[in-house]
């Protein structure tokens, strides 16, 4: 069995931003994820804010690494191809009592070194956001949020790390890790792996893993948010990041637009037992439509497309926990990566490779490729962009997903990309087809089409929604049973 | 470089096709309709059921054959077709762009334009149904692709969540393709769909109908394993202590039809908030001068033979409208529909210009026993006709006489309503 250098357990975006940073040098460099894709877990499950920094106790992991993602997370996206829209936040209060904590707010931004905070009020709150509801008073203005697309950011990360030599091995679950002489051996259904380091990144069951190598017991709690998400004709109604100042009431739920220009709604906080329950459930939807109209007036809740949940992995401290697992040598955790998880993941990434760099000492290397190019999105190209991709493959010509305006050859590109989808909910997250008002309806049969063609060893009957487990379909029709799978 | 026609009709389902014939055979001679999958025909091709066409043709033909029938016609000549090609936008002067795999970009400019574009599916989101998002919840017109076009099961123990016309229509396609339909859930005291369609799809199979039930909950994470119905109450609300759990790996939607209006949007056409398509005249013209509307875009329809007639009488009217004799919009007064009328089409009515007979279609909001059907010209009742029963799913129409409006100068309201006696 040959020896890995770095096993990464996890390519959510905290495991796919360890795997591009480490493959900076010359290690050899393995991640394992149990479910089909990248970004299944937390990842895509999410508020999709890159967060200023003012929320996280001065002095934690928490502060330091969302101000330092932030500071990351403009020029990364840039090199990726991934959409960020720097649109800033609002934290908005109801109540002049309140001011205070909104002060607090940005003392502790001031601490954390957040930029460019400011009290904002009157008019030129109402300015800046005009759909404020009529009780916000004041709000907290922070220049620096911006909004990210926490699907292209994952897969982003992880198909540079490919190119720069990391490997992925999909559907592999890790069922144990024990230390083997100055190694470590990783096990999973399938083959056994040895790792001179092994990285913790496995979401909402690091505590698993972890406690696998450690009596220093770990307890992760899935809090689960769930969300509203509206259609793009309401993705307009705020133009920032609108949260509500957490009171004695509760800590409140944001609206904003995302990337895509839909406008999400949520999360609810709901500490739960179930690892997988990512179910939303009567009470926490009515939570949302109850809430989020104290920050923000009229939202148009029948455009409303979809509901999900995601869980964050959070744990008693509230604080990310990284770092070498003591008595543990080479074993690094990377866990209760819960908010600000996602602003932080570049700075993670890096702070992560430093405690590498500090047990294999490994070179850099001199060929490290920093960029990468996304999928074309023709939604929002204008006529000439459009028609230029049109001239370079027609297939940008042929509209499959109607309702974003996706084609056939942004589809054929996802499925071909290093890292490729091969499921619905793959192509969905990389392209944003199925995303729209019909909510896959229409494209649903055409896409099948498309990965039964595209892909050698995959056919339209064996297609899935995420993965195994997931078929869409379940046999013929009567009369053509015992026929030929087309 | 763009391309002039005189009447650009987008969509290729039965509205496109018919208000192209009429168009035609009104004398207009440039014609396109513009067409986004590779054949003409719409929802039909995959409507393999009969029922179709029993008041244009007085048979009962299948979705397909009623395509075809259309086809054939459109094909006689004078109009041409770009299949395969998704219309982008349309400017609200009539510049319509369009991209296709084969011919790329394109700009057609027209002088007049008829909306045909149909309408979709309800999601689920749209419900706020809890639960898990696996696999095997389908809309009911995307398991009838699967089934009628690709010949594949989406599952074989299915529950359908709404009682619209596909919906019932893929409780008898299912169980025909032996599958075994456990219920219909639907969430009002009665079915958003034609009765005929109950009796032959559902009571002929032994399906039962669960008014005033909804699905409360989703289970299983990577493909459907069972869903819950509750009752609900008078407010749509689920009544503690109803629920029962049906296994089973297919939850199917057919909760409703929404007229696909993005387009019309692009080009500035006003929507009614009731049927969520254009607000039209006497002569189906959108308040965009030029542009009109016929069809599921305009309101969702029950049957396609009324679509057809609908889309004829755009047509012709677009074709006056190109040829100058579409005399200019004078009065127009206000159609008022009230009283349990949910909406009426056209919204307005010019009476100088109308032709002798006007067919206004209409939706009431309730099931309504032997109430009557009333219309006012201002306060003088018109009309007064008793209908035995009346319900959401099936479109009313009343027939207006021209001599009538215009026997009453100075008409300053329609209105449509229903009453006791």
């Amino acid at each position: 069995m040959e020896t890995i250098d770095v096993l990464i357990i996890g390519a959510g975006v905290a495991g796919a931003a360890c795997a591009r940073e480490l493959s900076k040098r010359k290690l050899s460099i393995c991640v394992l994820e149990r479910e089909e894709d990248v970004c299944c877990g937390t990842t895509k499950a999410n508020s999709a804010i890159v967060h200023a920094g003012f929320d996280a106790a001065t002095g934690s992991l928490m502060a330091k690494l969302n101000v330092r993602g932030n500071e990351l997370m403009g020029p990364l996206c840039e090199d990726l191809g991934v959409d960020l829209k720097n649109i800033g936040s609002l934290v908005v209060c109801t109540s002049e009592e309140d001011i205070p904590g909104l002060q607090a707010l940005l003392d502790r931004g001031v601490a954390n070194g957040v930029k460019d905070l400011r009290i904002v009020r009157g008019e030129e709150l109402r300015e800046l956001e005009p759909n404020l509801a009529d009780e916000v008073v004041a709000a907290l203005w922070a220049p620096t949020a911006s909004i990210v697309n926490p699907f292209q950011l994952n897969w982003a990360l992880a198909e540079n790390a490919l190119a720069n030599g990391a490997e992925f091995d999909f559907n592999t679950e890790v069922t144990g890790v024990v230390r083997d002489g100055d190694c470590w051996l990783v096990s999973t259904p399938g083959e056994e792996y040895r790792a001179r380091c092994v990285i913790n990144a496995a979401g909402v069951y690091a505590d698993s893993i972890h406690n696998m190598v450690s009596d220093d017991k770990m307890e992760i709690t899935p809090r689960r948010g769930q969300y509203f998400v509206l259609d793009t004709t309401a993705g307009r109604h705020v133009g920032h990041t609108v949260f509500q100042l957490p009171t004695k009431l509760g800590k409140g739920v944001l609206v904003t637009p995302t990337t895509a220009g839909n406008l999400l709604v949520g999360p609810t906080a709901e500490d739960i037992d179930e690892k997988e329950g990512t179910d939303t459930t009567a009470a926490g939807l009515q939570e949302l439509l109850a809430k989020a109209p104290l920050s923000v007036k009229n939202i148009p809740f029948r455009e409303t497309i979809t509901s999900f949940s995601g869980l964050r992995a959070h744990r008693a401290e509230h604080d990310f926990a990284i770092g070498e697992v003591e008595g543990a040598p080479g074993f690094i955790d990377c866990a209760a990566i819960e908010s600000p998880g996602l602003t932080s993941a570049p700075a993670i990434g890096e702070m992560v490779a430093e405690i590498v760099d500090g047990i294999l000492h490994p070179e850099m290397r001199d060929d490290f490729i920093a960029t990468r190019e996304g999928i074309p999105n023709v939604e929002w190209a204008t006529d000439e962009q459009w028609a230029a991709l049109i001239e370079k493959d027609p297939a940008y010509g042929r509209v499959i997903c109607r309702c974003r305006k996706v084609t056939e050859a942004q589809i054929v590109s996802a499925i071909h990309h290093p890292l490729g989808a091969r499921s619905l909910d793959g192509i969905k997250r990389r392209t944003e087809a199925c995303m729209g008002r019909c909510q896959a309806g229409f494209c649903t049969p055409k896409i099948m089409e498309i990965l039964d063609r595209e892909l050698s060893d995959l056919a339209f009957s064996d297609v899935t929604k995420a993965g195994p487990g997931s078929e869409l379909i379940v046999g013929r029709d009567k009369e053509l049973e015992g026929g030929d799978v087309a | 470089m763009t391309v002039n026609y005189d009447i650009v009709v987008i969509g290729g389902g039965p509205a496109g096709l018919a208000a192209a014939i009429a168009a035609r055979d009104a004398g207009c001679a440039s014609i396109l309709v513009i067409e986004r999958d590779r054949e003409l025909g719409g929802i039909l091709n995959q409507c393999i059921h009969n029922g179709f066409g029993l008041i244009t043709f007085d048979e009962e033909l299948t979705g397909p054959e009623y395509a075809a029938r259309f086809e054939k016609l459109a094909l006689e000549g004078g109009i041409d077709f770009m299949l395969d090609t998704m219309v982008i936008d349309v400017s609200s002067d009539k510049l319509v762009t369009a991209v296709s795999q084969a011919e790329g970009m394109q700009f057609i400019q027209a002088k007049a334009i008829v909306l045909a574009m149909g309408c979709r599916e309800r999601p689920r989101g749209a419900l706020n149904i809890p639960g898990y998002r696996p696999a095997g919840i389908y809309s009911a017109g995307t398991a009838q692709r699967l089934v009628n076009i690709e010949g594949f099961m989406p599952g074989r123990e299915v529950v359908i969540l709404g009682s619209g016309d596909i919906g019932l229509i893929m409780a008898r396609r299912m169980t025909f393709e032996g599958a075994h339909v456990a219920c219909v859930a639907e969430l009002m005291p009665y079915s958003g769909g034609l009765k005929r369609n109950i009796v032959q799809c559902l009571d002929d199979f032994g399906i039962p109908l669960l008014l005033s039930h909804t699905v409360v909950r989703i289970e299983g994470q990577k493909r459907v394993e069972a869903v819950v119905i509750a009752e609900v109450d008078g407010h749509g609300k689920p009544i503690p202590g109803t629920e029962v759990t049906y296994p089973c790996d297919t939850l199917l939607l057919s909760v409703g039809l929404i007229p696909e209006n993005e387009l019309s949007l692009t080009a500035g056409v006003e929507l009614s908030p009731v049927t969520r398509g254009p607000v039209v005249n006497e002569v189906l013209e959108t308040k965009v001068d030029g542009i009109f509307a016929a069809g599921n875009v305009l309101h969702v329809h029950d049957l396609v033979d009324y679509v057809s007639q609908e889309a004829a009488v755009a047509g012709r009217n677009a074709a006056a409208y190109v040829a100058g004799s579409l005399e200019e919009n004078g009065v127009s007064v206000p159609v008022t529909a009230t009283d349990g009328v949910r909406y009426t089409v056209p919204q307005s009515i010019d009476p100088e210009r109308m032709p002798d007979e006007l067919t206004v279609r209409f939706r009431v909001g309730n099931v309504y026993e032997n109430r009557y059907v009333s219309v006012y010209l201002d306060g003088d009742r018109i009309y007064h006709r008793k209908r035995m029963i009346m319900a959401p799913g099936e479109m009313e129409q009343v027939v207006l006489k021209k001599a009538e409006l215009l026997a009453h100068p100075g008409l300053a309201s329609i209105t449509f309503k229903l009453e006791e006696a």
